[in-house]
C-alpha cells in the first residue's frame, strides 16, 4: 500500500511559507495556486467549497477520486485529490459520485461460487482484458486481475488482489464493458469472509479475552491520550503481514 | 518436456474433470504443464470483425504473459481457446499495423509482443512429440472393446489455416482412440458443428443439431463419444436431458474428455477422471467392460 497522510501535512508547510504560485485550469478556468497544494487544496483555494467528493483527506475513504490531464499530453490521469500534487498548467476536475449498479442480495443465502457472480452481477463476463480499469486506480490494484480471477471462479485471490480497494470508483468509470469492478470485488470479499477463508483460532482466543476484559485498561488510556501522542502512536503501530 | 499451458477459465469451473484428468495423465507421462502466472479470458470467442480490434486484447495479452515467462510455446485443451488464440496470433503475425495498434494499446505491458508464440493444442503434443505409438506403449489398461465415436467440431479443424488436422477427414482422435485400445467408431456427422453458443438463447436448434450427431453415432455403434471442447460437451453432454424431452427415442450416450480415457487406460486412479462431473454418468458402461471396478 502507498505511503499516506503525511501528503496534508506537507500541504500545511507550504501554505504557511510564502508558495510560488502556479497556473492550474479547474473545470477549464484559469487559477493560480501555491505550489505543493493537493488538487484538493487547490480546489479550495480556488474557492470551490466540496461537500460531496471529499472524506477523510487522508488517502483513505476513496471519495476523492479525481480525473486530470497534465500539459502536453494526451492520457487521462487519475489520482486521489487529497494525495495529488499539483503540477503547472494541470487540468481538474472533481468528481463527486458515481452512479454504479450494486446488487443487493443476502450473503447468508448466496453460495461462494461463480454462479453466485453470473446471477448477480452479469456484467464482470463482458470484460475484454483491456486493462485500463488497472491503469486508473489510484491504489496500485491490479483490477483487471481480479476481475479476470472472478471469471475463472477463483474467488480466494479475487479478495486477495482487491484488499486494497477503497471503492473510489475510477475503474468503474473507465471500463468500456460496464463492470462496476469494486462492488463485484467486495461481493467476493464477503463471500470469501464468510465462507472460504480458514477459521482462525486466534480470533476466537482474542473475542474471548475481550468479553473478559483483558483490554479495557488499554482502551481507556487511549481514550484520554492527547492527539500527539494518539497519532505517535498510530504511526508507530505495528501491522500485521497478512 | 516442459510446457506453458493455458487452462482457460472453462476448465477451472465447469470442466474440471477435463483438467484434473489432463494434469495427472501428462504428469504421468513426464510432461510438465507449467501454467503461466497473471493469464486472462482467451477472448472466448474469435471475433470476425476486421476493424473489433479491442477483441483481440485479451487473446495477444496471454501471449505475452507467455513471452515474459521466456516461453515460446503455450498449450491449451479447451478447443475454443485455442482457436482463439491461434487466429488472434495468425492476425497479428500477418498484420502488422494491427499489431502496432495493439501493442500500442497494451502500453502499460512490459514487454511488447512480436508474434513469437507458437499456439498448440495438447493433441498436437500427444501426436507429434510424445508420439501415439509411444503413447501406446505406455497404457496400462487398454480400453478394449470400447466403441468410441470421435468428435471434432468446427473449432480444432476450421479455419484449415489453424486446424489441427484435415478439416474434412481428420483421424487424430481416431489415431489417438487407438494408441489408447478403444475402437473408433466411423460416422459422418464428426467434424458437424454442435451449433455452439446458439445453446444460450436457440436451445431447440442445439437439441436438433445433437441428436443428429449423435443417433448417427450410436446407430453405427458407438458406445460413447470422444472429444476436446467444453462448449461442445456441454451440447451435447448435458443437453441430452432436453434431447430425450423432444425425441423420445433417444437413449442417451456418455460423452468423455479425450484426457479422461487417456489417464483411464494409463491405469491412473479413476478419481483423477472426475467421472462424477459428467453429465451422463459413463461409469455404468466402463463397469460393463470392467475398465473401473465394481462399486
Ligand atoms: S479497484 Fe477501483 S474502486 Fe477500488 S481503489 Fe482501485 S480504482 Fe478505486
Ligand atoms: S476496464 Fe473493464 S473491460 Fe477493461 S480490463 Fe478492466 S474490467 Fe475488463
Ligand atoms: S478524501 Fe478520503 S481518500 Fe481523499
Amino acid at each position: 500500500m502507498k505511503e499516506k497522510g503525511s501528503v496534508m501535512e506537507k500541504e500545511k508547510e507550504t501554505q504557511s511559507q510564502e508558495a510560488k504560485l502556479i497556473p492550474v485550469y479547474i473545470m477549464g478556468k484559469r487559477y493560480e495556486v501555491p505550489e505543493g497544494l493537493t488538487i484538493m487544496g487547490a480546489m479550495e483555494y480556488a474557492g470551490y467549497q466540496l461537500k460531496r467528493g471529499c472524506g477523510c483527506r487522508e488517502g483513505f475513504c476513496g471519495a476523492c477520486a479525481t480525473v486530470y490531464r497534465t500539459a502536453d499530453d494526451y492520457k487521462i490521469k487519475t489520482g486521489l485529490a487529497c494525495q495529488t500534487v499539483v503540477e503547472p498548467n494541470m487540468y481538474l476536475a472533481q468528481i463527486p459520485f458515481f452512479p454504479a449498479n450494486k446488487a443487493v442480495y443476502d450473503v447468508d443465502k448466496l453460495e461462494p461460487s461463480i454462479s453466485t457472480f453470473q446471477e448477480l452481477y452479469p456484467e464482470t463476463f463482458r470484460c475484454v482484458s483491456c486493462n485500463t480499469c488497472t491503469k486508473a486506480c489510484p491504489q496500485d490494484i491490479e483490477v483487471m486481475d481480479y476481475i479476470q480471477a472472478i471469471i475463472r471462479g477463483d474467488i480466494a485471490q479475487a479478495a486477495d488482489l482487491s484488499f486494497d480497494c477503497i471503492m473510489c470508483g475510477l475503474c468503474a468509470a473507465r471500463c468500456p464493458a460496464e463492470i462496476v469492478q469494486y462492488n463485484v470485488a467486495l461481493l467476493a470479499r464477503r463471500l470469501y469472509g464468510k465462507y472460504l477463508v480458514k477459521k482462525s483460532e486466534y480470533l476466537e482466543k482474542r473475542f474471548k479475552e475481550i468479553l473478559e476484559h483483558k483490554y479495557d485498561k488499554e482502551i481507556e488510556e487511549l481514550m484520554h491520550m492527547d492527539r500527539e501522542s494518539l497519532k505517535k502512536k498510530y504511526y508507530a503501530r505495528d501491522i500485521e503481514k497478512m | 518436456m516442459k510446457i506453458s499451458y493455458f487452462p482457460g477459465c472453462t476448465l477451472k469451473t465447469m470442466a474440471k474433470n477435463f483438467e484434473d484428468s489432463a494434469l495427472a495423465s501428462l504428469s504421468s507421462l513426464d510432461i510438465e504443464m507449467k501454467e503461466f502466472k497473471r493469464w486472462n479470458c482467451c477472448g472466448t470467442v474469435y471475433s470476425l470483425t476486421s476493424d473489433d480490434l479491442i477483441h483481440q486484447v485479451a487473446p495477444i495479452r496471454n501471449l505475452i504473459r507467455v513471452k515474459e515467462e521466456k516461453d515460446t510455446r503455450v498449450v491449451t485443451l479447451c478447443s475454443m481457446c485455442y482457436n482463439t488464440l491461434k487466429r488472434a496470433n495468425k492476425l497479428v503475425k500477418e498484420d502488422s499495423e494491427k499489431l502496432d495498434k495493439l501493442n500500442n494499446l497494451m502500453d502499460r505491458e512490459d514487454v511488447k509482443y512480436n508474434g513469437e508464440v507458437e499456439v498448440l493444442h495438447l493433441l498436437e503434443i500427444l501426436k507429434n512429440e510424445v508420439g501415439f505409438s509411444q503413447i501406446a506403449k505406455k497404457i496400462k489398461i487398454p480400453l478394449k472393446g470400447l466403441k468410441v465415436a470421435p468428435y471434432y467440431g468446427c473449432l480444432l479443424l476450421r479455419p484449415p489455416e489453424v486446424g489441427i488436422d484435415d478439416p474434412e477427414r481428420p483421424t487424430i482422435l481416431k489415431d489417438f482412440l487407438g494408441s489408447v485400445g478403444a475402437e473408433a467408431i466411423d460416422y459422418p456427422y464428426e467434424t458437424e458443428c454442435c451449433a455452439s453458443y446458439h445453446t444460450v438463447v436457440n436451445v431447440d436448434l442445439v437439441v436438433e443439431r445433437a441428436y443428429d450427431i449423435l443417433n448417427s453415432a450410436i446407430n453405427r455403434g458407438a458406445e460413447a463419444i470422444v472429444l476436446s471442447c467444453p462448449l461442445c460437451d456441454f451440447n451435447l453432454d448435458n443437453r441430452q436431458k432436453e434431447i430425450k424431452e423432444k425425441f423420445s427415442d433417444f437413449k442417451g450416450i456418455p460423452i468423455f474428455y479425450f484426457t479422461q480415457l487417456l489417464a483411464l487406460s494409463l491405469g491412473l486412479d479413476e478419481k483423477v477422471c472426475r467421472f462424477e462431473l459428467n453429465f451422463v454418468d459413463p461409469r455404468p458402461l466402463l463397469r460393463s467392460k470392467h475398465l473401473i471396478g465394481e462399486v
